[in-house]
């Protein structure tokens, strides 16, 4: 009973559907575990306990409720999804006393399916950054080796989901947030189709690149959030509307690989590629081939140009999302200002880091007269561009697939003296956002130099979310299991 | 190779971006934005004349509700997370 946190979250919800366990043993024994781990790993930024133990005897009062895919199941969000009663910081100073005044559309969804909101997870400020060490309150650790980073900027979440302190968490994923830590902690994290996933309630950071997904220790764990959270939000005018198919049952139809074109970008697998992940990721594709999946060569020769073009897209999307702090209607108010331009400035300056004030001042440069084409448009074109190669090369295949990071998780300050050498670690993530298509990184070992997960992705057309889970499920239930993360 | 952004022009694009910044921070942020821009300069290795500019994955025009009045949030609760108000209205430094 006392180690109910190590099940995978499909094992806990037929536990607690059978009453085998109740909603709060479930809470309990994670919230046991949150006590546990979370002096090592600082991933968490506010902890619910006694209202989600309240929340677990109420439900236990009426017992399991078969409608309720989640019912009592513990999850966990990153922090910068709206959550009403809870504080909702985004990492940020700006956000310190904030607390919405509604949920996330994707957090009333998990509500509604009876899932317990446990935590609220640390994570890069505004979710600007690869290593949630730009969080303003703390530095995560990786639950693999506690000197080095999760990954970012969903690091809170994907190390809680890693340590066993929830069965899932949702992250976002703008330029890679969800995949990358996912890789670093050695769990699966999906980032969806943009538009697949409602945006409301997600504080915006780069709003054609926000996507909302889920981070779990199963393929099929996702594929069970996903079915929560996908589908249309009339408050959001980007969200499809389109039906969202049968992800769990689609999983019960894949077995083999058979008659899979698994396309290898050449861009993906060359320079750069530490040694380790490229031997961790290309045996994941031999393991593939003995499935039945035919590895075919594709290019997408734009890669070179992606994080020059996701950045400055992101940073433009980021100033102009970011002019809300202003210190007006909620977040942080400067005391030490009377006049109203300079209580926005101090009320700014005092709220925001450094990378936020980076950014926010890049985006308002490439966004300025005389500058807005030689950047902003400029970059627009070559998303395109990037699309279009993602496009040609799904003609060839039907998943893309290839590294989710260059290296495994990097010590914690080796790249924060150089911001762009931080950009640079994002290669293999970014493009997907540029391109609005899903993806999924999946566990495939530990690499042989550092012992750190490896993650490999896979890339699906649009709305094919679907695929990526048959295929991954295929994978992981032929792939060695990792070990417990040894912090835990 | 040439700096795009002088210590002067950081002040003036955190003017514009309603941020305050020292002389020191305008003197590294003005460093940092200059590797940044120069890094992106890259894309000016692309002829992208006839691309049509993408702004957005989604490609259904967007779908707008009906413009409809509904009451969903409750004032008072909103107000409570302002800095200052009285009640009704959020409140600002004097402005007139």
């Amino acid at each position: 009973m006392s180690r109910i946190f190590s099940h995978s979250l499909t094992q806990v919800r037929d536990l607690l559907r059978a009453g085998d366990i109740s909603a709060q043993d479930a809470t309990r024994s994670c919230l046991e575990r949150i006590a546990a781990t979370e002096p090592r790993l600082d991933a968490l930024l506010h902890v619910a306990g006694e209202e989600a133990l309240n929340q677990a005897a109420a439900m236990d009062k009426n017992g399991p409720d078969a409608d309720k895919p989640l019912w009592g199941v513990p999850v966990i969000i990153k922090d910068v999804l709206a959550t009403t009663g809870m504080p909702t910081t985004c990492g940020s100073r700006i956000l310190e006393n904030f607390t919405p005044v509604y949920d996330a559309h994707c957090v009333t969804r998990l509500k509604e399916a009876g899932a317990i909101i446990l935590a609220k997870a640390n994570m890069d400020e505004f979710a600007m950054g690869s290593s949630t060490e730009n969080s303003a309150f703390k530095v995560t650790k990786n639950p693999w080796d506690a000197r080095r980073v999760p990954g970012g900027s969903s690091g809170g979440s994907a190390a809680s989901v890693a340590a066993g302190q929830c069965f899932a968490s949702i992250g976002t994923d703008t330029g890679g947030s969800i995949r990358q830590p996912a890789s670093f902690c050695g769990i699966v994290g999906v980032k969806p189709s943009y538009g697949r996933v409602s945006r409301r309630g997600l504080v915006a950071y780069g709003s054609s690149l926000d996507q909302a997904g889920p981070m779990t220790r199963t393929v099929a764990a996702a594929a069970e959030i996903l079915q929560v959270i996908a589908g249309h939000d009339p408050k959001d005018s980007t969200s499809v509307n389109a039906p969202v198919p049968n992800y769990l049952e689609a999983l019960t139809r894949c077995g083999s690989l058979k008659g899979l074109r698994l396309g290898l970008p050449d861009q993906y697998w060359g320079e750069g590629l530490s040694a380790e992940v490229d031997a961790a990721c290309r045996q994941a594709v031999a393991l593939a081939e003995s499935l039945g999946a035919e590895v075919v060569p594709v290019s997408l020769p734009h890669t070179e140009y992606a994080i020059a073009t996701y950045y400055i897209l992101a940073m433009a999307e980021a100033s102009s999302n970011l002019a809300r702090f202003d210190g007006v209607r909620y977040g942080r108010r400067s005391g030490n200002a009377h006049d109203l331009a300079t209580m926005y400035t101090r009320s700014r300056c005092e709220g925001f880091g450094e990378e936020v004030m980076r950014r926010i001042m890049l985006g308002t440069y490439v966004l300025s007269a005389g500058y807005y084409d030689a950047y902003y448009r400029k970059a627009a074109q070559v998303r395109r561009l990037i699309r279009q190669d993602f496009l040609n090369a799904l003609e060839k295949c039907d998943l893309i697939c290839g590294p989710a990071c260059p290296t495994t998780a990097f010590a914690i300050g080796e790249n924060t003296a150089d911001p762009l050498q931080m950009y640079l670690t994002d290669i293999f993530t970014i493009s997907l956002n540029l391109s609005g298509l899903p993806g999924l990184s999946l566990p495939v070992g530990l690499g042989s130099d550092t012992g750190m997960p490896v993650g490999l992705q896979l890339f699906a057309g649009n709305m094919e979310e679907e695929a990526l889970l048959c295929a991954a499920r295929t994978l992981e239930a032929h792939l060695p299991k990792l070990p417990e993360t040894p912090l835990a | 190779m040439s700096m795009k952004i002088s210590p002067e022009k950081a002040l003036a694009i955190a003017t514009l971006a309603r941020l305050e910044i020292s002389p020191e921070q305008a003197a590294s942020l003005s460093a940092q934005m200059d590797d940044i821009l120069g890094y992106m300069d890259k894309l000016n290795e692309l002829d992208t004349g006839s691309v049509e500019p993408m702004y957005t994955p989604v490609d259904q025009p967007g779908f707008l509700r009906p413009d409809e009045v509904k009451k969903e949030l409750d004032r008072a609760d909103i107000l409570r997370n302002a800095p200052e108000s009285d009640g009704e209205y959020f409140i600002v430094p004097r402005i007139v």
